[in-house]
């Protein structure tokens, strides 16, 4: 495999494991939650590089998960003691936490072969150097294996539980009733979100894993209102922004991270202007569309109200319209077969719009 | 009063630790100190406006929001120059404030989500930005990297001196605006009904606190910074009610965190400077929360404590007054028995009330207490008030006479003469508390 291809690859695995539990984040409102669980892991990655001396995965996934359900509880508990309130609590917890990641790596940075560009962004670039070696033999890329394994448990995560998920995410009372303890969904959704960060870290570094816990989940939450539909969107944008953000990398001669970032942003940006029913030229659209239709409701209504006819002057007058929008009714009127222009300037009812107006719902 | 000399003297109070610490106040030193003074001082203020409307996290946002901004700034001005650097930052954290508001505003996606996308989208679009310039290899690249985590000892005088000059303008605008922006905090409605506009309002405080967040960026970088507008104002707010002692006391609480760090890093080697401010600032918040006085946890503890053992010795106190007569007194185990509760805890508020004076020994009798004249006297009042207050809560709160259940204790304490005065003749007619008080009936009223 060429080194892009590994990169690339790398990145989508990445982009889909983050979308695969961020979709929940998103939908449960706690994305500023999975924010800073990937900044606090840092101390957790730098205590176990430290202690062990190496880059362990599965204890690094531990240590590191261990200090993220740290970052939750402790900002419940801080939460609780009804002395701060949830966003400060949050917004105390994981910058004591990662300032004590970012001093232990400046202070050891013999020990610990990490170094404060690598918390920030990552070393994906230098994937295809790393092979994993099993008893002796090597068996491939190391950030693939590992992504691999997250994408593969964060998919096994959503399909066992998906209905324990979906209940406790949107409607947590009926979840607690029905016996699916909502507190123990959060907690297991959350060491998810901590072992994804963990094992992401290497490649996206420390804060990036957020734009792709949260950017591709939020991009798919204004495309559909289908939870199936969305958690997939939200790979796809994510393994899209990785491939997008290697192009966009290699253009600019910057970071891969944070082009990657850049990428989701320029997804999320899309669907926020062009998305379907959400989107804002979609809301601008039906907006326009209806207003044309209670000028038309008001136009018959009117129509029929005053014998039948009317001169546009009137009109215009009456509803205050300008001449764009007086063309615009009037020719949608004549369009639709509501009126005829009895001479230049009288408009008169038909039938059909006799019919219309006898329609129009009276408040 | 928050005033804009408060900056002076606080530059002249953080003066005093390197000194006393034995260092050289030199040039570096100066810098090193006003600057992180001055960063704390104005995060606290404006941080304490930010907590109170519930925007803690908009400061993480916008201070990540700064850093393309920083690295466009030096790109087409090419020169590493304070102010240029600044007004970038400024320019687009302000882009990611109407960004975030547009989101929130025009799309379904909610206020959280919006800050991850801002926060790592614009961080995402500095960082591609800062390693296209480390690349190009221009020299003075190395200078953008202190906008990551900060670090005080690259200060010039004249980047003080900027600071100093914007955080005297923003701390001065707030000053002759502190009563429209406290009742912004507050009570945005109410501010809305007597003609201030929120809207205007609003935005003018979040464009000071994006000045307050690129004051703080050379020192504490972008990614701590919403620390500095945070841990504070939290420190602050245990320690006081008042919003303008708040905004000092964040201020102070942020120029001692800052200075700190500041100093720290200057005197360790490889001791970045934006984390061990937000250590200390979050240090500052941990001890305030544990241990300030009324509010801390530690005295709330203490506090829930006495009230316990109160309320329990005052419970014996009754049962003692309703069952310890004409058998000259009671044994500890039938008080418990009636009680529900452990004979140790039944001792324990006998031993109280003892040393109050209510309570003694049962001569006739081994394990038995019995009742004083003081203590009957205080039994009396114990029960009278609690009918002022059950009459109280059920007059004034609505609630059936039979559900009100509570404590009796300090109700002149809570309850105004006036009203007071009232209850009492309301309950000398209350057919329910007809009669004496039936024990030591004569006692004090």
């Amino acid at each position: 495999m060429s080194s892009a291809a590994v990169i690339m690859l790398t990145g989508a695995l990445v982009g889909a494991s983050c979308a695969l539990v961020g979709s929940f984040l998103v939908l449960r409102r706690m994305a500023m939650l999975g924010d800073a669980i990937s900044h606090a892991v840092l101390p957790g990655i730098v205590v176990v590089f430290w202690l062990t001396g190496e880059r362990s995965a599965p204890l690094m996934v531990l240590g590191a998960g261990a200090v993220g359900l740290l970052t939750v509880f402790l900002v419940e508990l801080i939460n609780r003691s009804g002395r701060v309130r949830e966003d400060a609590a949050i917004g105390l917890v994981f910058p004591a936490l990662f300032s004590i990641g970012v001093i232990a790596v400046s202070r050891f940075p013999a020990t610990v072969h990490l170094d404060v560009e690598h918390v920030l962004y990552g070393e994906i670039a230098y994937t295809p150097l790393d092979r994993l070696t099993l008893f002796g033999t090597d068996i491939g890329y190391r950030s693939l294996w590992l992504l691999g394994t997250m994408t593969l448990v964060n998919l096994l995560l959503v399909g066992v539980f998906y209905k324990e998920l979906k209940l406790a995410t949107f409607d947590p009372g009926l979840a607690a009733a029905v016996g699916l303890a909502p507190a123990a969904v959060h907690y297991g959704l959350m060491a998810a979100v901590s072992a994804t960060t963990v094992v992401a870290f290497d490649s996206v570094g420390a804060i990036l894993v957020v734009a792709l816990l949260i950017v591709p989940p939020a991009t798919a939450y204004l495309l559909t209102d289908r939870l199936p539909l969305m958690i997939g969107l939200a790979v796809a944008c994510g393994a899209g922004s990785a491939v997008g953000g290697f192009w966009l990398a290699r253009w600019l001669d910057g970071s891969i991270a944070g082009a990657m970032a850049v990428c989701a942003g320029m997804l999320f940006g899309l669907a926020f202007l062009a998305g379907p029913r959400h989107g804002v030229l979609a809301r601008l659209v039906r907006l326009r569309r209806l207003r044309l239709e209670f000028a038309l409701n008001l136009l018959v209504s009117h129509l029929e109200g005053n014998h039948g006819s009317a001169e546009i002057p009137a009109l215009r007058r009456r509803f205050t319209w300008n001449a764009a929008t007086a063309r615009r009714v009037v020719g949608a009127a004549l369009r639709d077969g509501l009126v005829r222009r009895s001479d230049d300037d009288c408009l008169t009812l038909t039938a059909l719009g006799r019919s219309a107006a006898q329609a129009v719902p009276v408040p | 009063m928050v005033t804009p000399l408060v900056l002076a003297p606080l530059a002249a109070l953080v003066a005093v630790p390197p000194a006393l610490l034995g260092l050289e106040w030199d040039y570096t030193l100066r810098n090193v100190v006003l600057g992180s003074a001055i960063i704390g001082a104005v995060g606290g203020v404006f941080g304490t406006f930010a907590t109170l409307r519930r925007q803690s996290l908009l400061g993480d946002a916008l201070a990540h929001a700064a850093l393309p901004g920083v690295c466009l700034a030096y790109l087409l001005t090419g020169a590493k120059t304070s102010l240029a650097l600044l007004l970038g930052a400024a320019a687009s954290g302000l882009v990611g404030t109407l960004v975030l508001l547009a989101i929130t505003r025009q799309s379904r996606v909610k206020e959280d989500a919006a800050l991850g996308v801002v926060l790592s989208v614009f961080f995402g679009g500095g960082i591609l930005l800062l390693t296209r310039i480390q690349h190009t290899g221009q020299a003075a690249q190395s200078g953008l990297n202190q906008f990551l985590f900060g670090q005080a000892a690259t200060l010039l005088a004249a980047d003080v001196r900027l600071m100093a000059i914007l955080g005297t303008i923003t701390v001065a605008i707030l000053w002759l605006l502190f009563k429209e922006f406290k009742l912004l905090a507050f009570d945005p409605d109410f501010a809305a009904s007597l003609g201030f506009a929120p809207t205007p309002m609003a935005i003018l405080l979040t464009s000071l606190i994006v000045v307050a967040v690129v004051i703080g960026l050379q020192t504490v970088g972008v990614v701590l910074m919403v620390a500095m507008l945070i841990a504070p104002p939290t420190a602050a707010r245990q320690w006081t009610d008042r919003l303008s002692m708040m905004t000092l006391l964040a201020a102070a609480f942020g120029a001692i965190a800052g200075v700190g760090g500041a100093v720290l890093s200057s005197e360790v080697a490889r001791l970045p400077t934006g984390p061990t401010a937000v250590l200390l600032a979050t240090l500052l918040a941990a001890v305030s929360i544990l241990a300030a006085p009324r509010r801390g946890i530690i005295w709330s503890a203490v506090g829930d404590r006495r009230r316990r053992s109160r309320l329990a010795a005052e419970g014996v106190l009754r049962d003692l007054a309703g069952a310890g007569d004409g058998r000259g007194g009671i044994t500890v185990r039938e008080l418990a028995a009636r009680r529900g509760q452990a004979p140790a805890a039944v001792g324990r508020a006998l031993r109280r009330l003892a040393r109050a004076g209510w309570a003694a020994p049962a001569a006739a009798m081994a394990d038995g207490w019995r009742l004083t004249a003081a203590g009957a006297d205080a039994a009396a009042l114990a029960l009278h008030r609690e009918r002022l207050w059950k009459l109280y809560l059920a007059r004034q709160m609505d609630l059936p006479l039979e559900a009100v259940h509570h404590g009796a204790d300090e109700i002149e304490r809570v309850l105004t003469p006036r009203v007071l005065a009232a209850l009492e003749t309301e309950l000398a007619t209350e057919p329910g508390f007809a009669g004496p008080v039936p024990v030591g009936a004569g006692g004090q009223r």
